[in-house]
C-alpha cells in the first residue's frame, strides 16, 4: 500500500513536472520580457517564445508573446526595416489566431503592426493602414468589451492624429480614462494571459493634460 | 520509510544534477557569408538561440538523446541536422541556401520609375502630383520635373529624351488614351484631362519599356486607376477657374463602389483678374462629367468601368505676322468621350488574367479666320500667305481597343506573361480653305501579340526577355520587336539594370491619308541604369543611347509622308536624387538631364537638334509639411538651356541652329488642410514664375513681312501671361464604412 501510494505520488509529481516545464518556460520568458532593454534582447525573447510555441503546437499564448516581443523589438530599433519586421509579426499573429480565433488580445497585436507599418510613410499610408488599425480595434472591443487594452491603443493612436482629423488630446484623454477604469476591474484568465499596459495608460494620460 | 526517503532524495537529486550539454556552432550562407540573427532550435524542445553578429551561437540544454537541430533564417531554406546529446559539447556549422522570395529578390524595373505603395522607391503618387509647385496638379507637368522629360512650354505632350510628343503613349489600366491632353491651341501647352486622384499608381518609363506595350518610339506612361475607395464621400471643389461637385459611394463590406462627378471650368473671371497677352474673345469654357463603377469579384478579382465626357470651346486672337494690322482669330470647339472597362482575376494555380477594353471619340472643330483691326472678317487680299490663313478643320477620331494579358507564375517568382491586343483607329477630317473642301479618312486596324518572361536566375540576378509582333492594316505590314532587360543586385538596396529593345511605331496617321505604303518607324534603345533605393532615399543614374533607325520624312508642307528613310540619334545621361528622410517633414528631389540629339525627319533638310530638346535641363523640387498644423509649403525650380527654333532667314546649313534664351521658372504653392465644420478640406494657393522670369519658348516668323535688313520679322512665343495664379478650395464629407460595418454586425 505504501509502495503504491509512493508510486502514485512519483507519477503525479512527474506529471506535474512535465506540465510545469511549459509554465516554467512561460514564467522565464515573461521575466525576460520585463528585463529586455535593447532591441537585440527583445528579439532573443521573441525567438525563445517562438521555440516554445513550435514545441507545444497547440498553445496560442507563446505565439502571442513571440509576436508582441517582435513588434516591441521593431519599435525599439529606429534603424529596423519596419515592413520586414511586420512580415514576421504577421506570420506569428496568424499562427496565434489559428489556435485562438476572435481574441481581443490578438486583434490588439494586429493594430500595433498596422500602426508600425503606417509610420514608415505616414503621408501615403495613413488612409489604408489607419483603416486596418481602426478595424482591428473595433473587432477587439467587440470580442471582449471589458478588455482595457483596445482603449489604451486607440488612445495612444488618437493622441498622434491631428485634431482636424478627429484626434488630439481631448479625444485621447477620454479613451485613456476609459481604459484605466477597465484596468482596475479586469482579471486576466490566467497568470500568463496578457496583463500589460496600466502603467503605459497612466503615462500617456499624463501627456494628454 | 528510510528507503522511500532515499528514493525521493535520489529522484530529486537526479533532477538537480541533470547534465547540461553545450550546443554551439555557426550559420553561414552557401557562399560563406555570416548570417547574424539566424534562429537555432532543438526541435520539440524550448531550447535554442540566435546567432550573434559573428554568425555564431551557443546554448545549453538538459535534454539527452537524439534530436534534430534546426537552423533557419528569413529568406533561406531551413536545415535540420541530427545530433546526439550526451555529455560532450555538440558543434554544428550550418550552411543555408537562399530561397528566392518576393521580399528579397531584385526588382526588375527595366529602367522605369515605379510608384505604388507596394514597391519601394515611390516617385509619383497622387499626393506628389498635387503638391508639386508649378504643376497645378497636372500629371504631365509633374513628370517634367523628373529626368528624361523635356519641358516644352508651347506644346502639350510628353517629350522624352529628344522624342516628339507622338513617340510617347499614355495608358490607363493598359488601354491607350487617344486624347490624354486637351486639344491643341497654337503656342499654349494644354494640360491632361484626368485628375491625379483617379490613379493609384504610375509607371513612367523613359525608355526600354516592357514588350506588353508598343507603338511608342520613346516612352510609355502607364497609369493604374484606383480600386474600391476607402470610404463614401461627397466632394466639392471651388476656385475662380472652376467649380466641381461629385460623390463616391462605397457599398457594404467594400464590395463595390460607384461615383459621379461634374466640373465646369471657365476662365473668363480669371482672365479679367490676370491680364493675358493674347486676346481671348471667347474665354475657355469646358464641361466635364465622369462616372465610375467598380466591384470585386470572387477570388479577389476586380471589375471597373470608367466613363468620361468633356465638351468645351475657346477663341483666341493674335496679331498676324504676315500683315501689319491684321489678326488671326483661332476658334476651337471640342467634344471628347472616353470609356474604359477593365477586369482582372486570379484564376488559381498561379494564373492571373488582365483584360481591358476601351472606346474613345474625339471631335475637334477648328476655325482660323483672318480679321482686321476691328475684329471683323477681313476680305480676301489675294496675297496667298494671308488668305491661306483662313481655314476650317473638322477632325473626328474613333478608337476601339481590346486587350488581354495572362500571367503565369511558376516556381517561387518566375513568371511568364503573354497576351494580345487589337486597336481600331478611324480618323476622318475635312479641311476647308479658299480652294475648296478637302476630306480625308484614315483607318488602321492594328493587332499585336506579345510574350515576356521574368526569370530569377538567383536572388541577385534577374532577366526579362520579351518579344512583340505587330501588324498594321493601314500599312499592310507586320514587324517583330525583341526586348531584353537584365537586373543585377549589388547590395541590399542597389541594383544595376541593362536594357535593350527594338521599338516600332506606325507613322502618324495624319500624314498617311494619301499614301500609306510605308514601313513602321523604328528606334533601338540601349540603357544602363544604377539605382540605390533605401527607406526615404532614392538615387538613380542612367545612361542611354537611342538609335532612330527609321523616322518619317514628309513633303515641305508637312502634309503627306514621302518615306521612312529619316533617321537620328539621342544619347545622354540622367541623374535623380530624392530624400524624404534627412530633414524632418521635408521631401525634396533634384534631377538633371544631359541630352545630345539630332534627327532628320519630316521636312528637315539636314539632321539637326529638334525644337523639343534642350542640352541641359533639371529641376529642384522642395516640399515641407507640418503635421500638427496640417500645413505644407512647396517650391520648385525648373530650368533648361535654350532650345532650337526655326529661322527661315537662314539657309539649310543653318537649319535649327538658333537657340532661345535659357528657361527658368521658380514656382511656389502652399496647401492647408483645415477641418471646416464636418468636412475635410484642402486649400491650395499657387504662383508659377514667382520672379517673373522672361520665358521664350521659340519664335514665330512671318512668311512675307521683312524688316529693314531684309529679314523676315518674328514674334517670340511666350506664355499667355508671365505669372500664373491658382487658388482652390476642396471639401469632402465622408461616411466611414468601417464603423457602419461594425455597428451592423453587433
Amino acid at each position: 500500500m505504501k509502495k503504491l501510494f509512493f508510486i502514485a505520488v512519483m507519477l503525479v509529481t512527474g506529471f506535474a513536472n512535465a506540465q510545469s516545464r511549459y509554465d516554467g518556460a512561460m514564467e522565464k520568458g515573461l521575466a525576460q520580457l520585463k528585463e529586455a532593454k535593447t532591441p537585440a534582447e527583445m528579439l532573443t525573447v521573441s525567438a525563445f517564445f517562438e521555440r516554445v510555441a513550435d514545441a507545444e503546437k497547440d498553445k496560442w499564448l507563446p505565439f502571442y508573446y513571440a509576436a508582441r516581443t517582435n513588434i516591441l523589438g521593431g519599435w525599439m530599433d529606429p534603424k529596423a526595416d519596419k515592413d520586414k519586421s511586420a512580415e514576421k509579426s504577421k506570420e506569428l499573429i496568424a499562427k496565434a489566431e489559428a489556435l485562438e480565433p476572435n481574441n481581443a488580445e490578438i486583434y490588439c497585436l494586429k493594430q500595433q503592426v498596422a500602426v508600425q507599418q503606417l509610420t514608415v510613410d505616414a503621408m501615403s499610408r495613413w488612409q489604408t493602414y489607419g483603416a486596418v488599425a481602426a478595424e482591428a480595434i473595433a473587432k477587439a472591443k467587440a470580442a471582449d468589451p471589458e478588455n482595457p487594452r483596445p482603449y489604451l491603443l486607440e488612445g495612444q493612436y488618437q493622441l498622434n492624429v491631428p485634431e482636424a482629423f478627429g484626434g488630439g488630446k481631448a479625444v485621447a484623454k477620454k479613451l485613456l480614462e476609459r481604459s484605466l477604469t477597465l484596468f482596475n476591474n479586469y482579471k486576466p484568465a490566467s497568470p500568463f494571459h496578457p496583463d500589460w499596459g496600466k502603467e503605459l495608460a497612466e503615462k500617456t494620460l499624463a501627456a494628454c493634460q | 520509510m528510510k528507503q522511500a526517503i532515499i528514493i525521493v532524495l535520489m529522484f530529486l537529486c537526479t533532477y538537480c544534477l541533470t547534465a547540461q550539454v553545450h550546443v554551439t556552432g555557426s550559420v553561414r550562407d552557401n557562399r560563406g557569408r555570416i548570417l547574424a540573427g539566424a534562429s537555432i532550435t532543438l526541435k520539440g524542445t524550448y531550447d535554442g538561440a540566435n546567432t550573434d553578429s559573428t554568425g555564431r551561437f551557443v546554448f545549453k540544454t538538459t535534454e539527452q538523446g537524439s534530436f534534430m537541430l534546426v537552423a533557419g533564417n528569413i529568406g533561406y531554406k531551413s536545415v535540420a541536422f541530427p545530433v546526439i546529446l550526451a555529455r560532450d559539447t555538440v558543434r554544428v556549422n550550418f550552411s543555408l541556401k537562399e530561397e528566392i522570395s518576393e521580399l528579397k529578390a531584385v526588382v526588375i524595373t527595366a529602367g522605369a520609375f515605379v510608384a505604388s505603395d507596394k514597391k519601394k522607391g515611390t516617385v509619383l503618387k497622387p499626393l506628389d502630383i498635387v503638391t508639386t509647385a508649378g504643376a497645378v496638379a497636372d500629371i504631365a507637368a509633374t513628370l517634367q520635373t523628373l529626368p528624361g522629360a523635356q519641358r516644352v512650354g508651347e506644346q502639350e505632350g510628353l517629350f522624352i529624351r529628344g522624342g516628339s510628343a507622338e513617340e510617347a503613349k499614355i495608358m490607363i489600366d493598359g488601354a491607350v488614351v487617344n486624347n490624354f491632353f486637351y486639344s491643341a491651341v497654337p503656342g499654349i501647352a494644354q494640360r491632361g484631362r484626368f485628375s491625379p486622384f483617379l490613379f493609384s499608381g504610375t509607371v513612367f518609363s523613359t525608355g526600354g519599356y516592357s514588350a506588353i506595350y508598343g507603338q511608342a518610339l520613346s516612352s510609355v506612361l502607364s497609369l493604374e486607376s484606383i480600386d474600391i475607395p476607402e470610404r463614401s464621400e461627397v466632394q466639392v471643389g471651388l476656385s475662380p477657374l472652376f467649380g466641381s461637385v461629385g460623390f463616391q459611394e462605397v457599398t457594404k463590406h467594400k464590395k463595390s463602389s460607384y461615383g459621379f462627378s461634374y466640373n465646369w471650368t471657365n476662365l473668363s473671371l480669371y482672365q479679367q483678374l490676370v491680364p493675358q497677352a493674347p486676346d481671348y474673345f471667347k474665354a475657355p469654357d469646358f464641361h466635364t462629367a465622369d462616372a465610375n463603377f467598380r466591384f470585386k469579384t470572387k477570388g479577389n478579382g476586380m471589375f471597373k468601368i470608367y466613363a468620361y465626357f468633356n465638351a468645351g470651346s475657346l477663341g483666341i486672337r493674335n496679331p498676324s505676322l504676315d500683315s501689319i494690322g491684321l489678326k488671326n482669330a483661332f476658334n476651337l470647339s471640342n467634344k471628347n468621350f472616353f470609356t474604359n472597362i477593365s477586369f482582372r482575376q486570379s484564376l488559381g494555380n498561379g494564373w492571373k488574367l488582365n483584360t481591358v477594353a476601351s472606346i474613345s471619340y474625339n471631335k475637334d472643330q477648328i476655325r482660323n479666320e483672318v480679321q482686321n483691326a476691328d475684329n471683323q472678317t477681313n476680305p480676301v487680299t489675294h496675297i496667298p500667305e494671308i488668305d491661306y490663313n483662313s481655314f476650317q478643320l473638322n477632325n473626328r477620331q474613333w478608337m476601339l481597343q481590346a486587350r488581354a494579358v495572362a500571367d503565369k507564375r511558376f516556381g517561387a517568382m518566375n513568371t511568364l506573361r503573354f497576351g494580345a491586343e487589337v486597336w481600331n483607329n478611324s480618323d476622318s477630317s475635312r479641311y476647308n480653305n479658299q480652294d475648296g473642301a478637302f476630306p480625308a479618312a484614315v483607318n488602321d486596324f492594328y493587332t499585336a501579340a506579345f510574350a515576356e518572361a521574368d526569370l530569377y536566375i538567383t536572388n541577385d540576378l534577374a532577366f526579362r526577355p520579351g518579344l512583340r509582333t505587330e501588324h498594321s492594316g493601314l500599312l499592310n505590314k507586320w514587324n517583330l520587336a525583341p526586348r531584353a532587360a537584365l537586373s543585377y543586385k549589388l547590395g541590399q538596396n542597389s541594383q544595376v539594370t541593362a536594357d535593350y529593345g527594338i521599338f516600332r511605331q506606325t507613322p502618324d496617321r495624319r500624314f498617311l491619308a494619301n499614301n500609306a505604303n510605308f514601313d513602321f518607324l523604328r528606334a533601338d534603345h540601349y540603357i544602363l541604369t544604377y539605382q540605390h533605393i533605401a527607406a526615404g532615399y532614392t538615387f538613380r543614374i542612367q545612361a542611354f543611347y537611342k538609335d532612330y533607325r527609321s523616322l518619317l520624312k514628309t513633303d515641305d508642307a508637312v502634309r503627306n509622308a514621302t518615306g521612312t528613310n529619316g533617321n537620328g540619334y539621342a544619347k545622354g545621361l540622367e541623374l535623380f536624387w530624392r530624400d524624404k528622410k534627412t530633414f524632418k517633414g521635408f521631401d525634396y528631389w533634384i534631377s538633371y538631364s544631359y541630352l545630345d540629339t539630332k534627327r532628320n525627319y519630316n521636312n528637315y533638310p539636314v539632321a539637326a537638334m529638334p525644337t523639343f530638346a534642350a542640352t541641359h535641363s533639371g529641376s529642384v523640387v522642395l516640399k515641407k509639411f507640418w503635421v500638427k498644423q496640417m500645413f505644407g509649403m512647396n517650391w520648385s525650380w525648373n530650368w533648361s538651356t535654350g532650345r532650337p527654333y526655326y529661322n527661315p532667314n537662314l539657309s539649310a546649313a543653318g537649319f535649327l541652329s538658333n537657340r532661345t534664351i535659357a528657361y527658368s521658372s521658380n514656382n511656389f504653392s502652399l496647401n492647408w488642410l483645415p477641418k471646416i465644420g464636418k468636412a475635410n478640406s484642402v486649400v491650395v494657393v499657387g504662383i508659377n514664375n514667382v520672379f517673373n522670369e522672361l520665358q521664350i519658348f521659340g519664335y514665330n516668323y512671318s512668311s512675307r513681312v521683312k524688316d529693314g535688313n531684309g529679314q523676315l520679322i518674328n514674334a517670340a512665343v511666350v506664355p499667355p501671361a508671365p505669372r500664373t495664379f491658382f487658388v482652390g478650395l476642396f471639401l469632402s464629407w465622408g461616411v466611414d464604412r468601417t464603423q457602419q460595418q461594425i455597428n451592423s454586425n453587433l
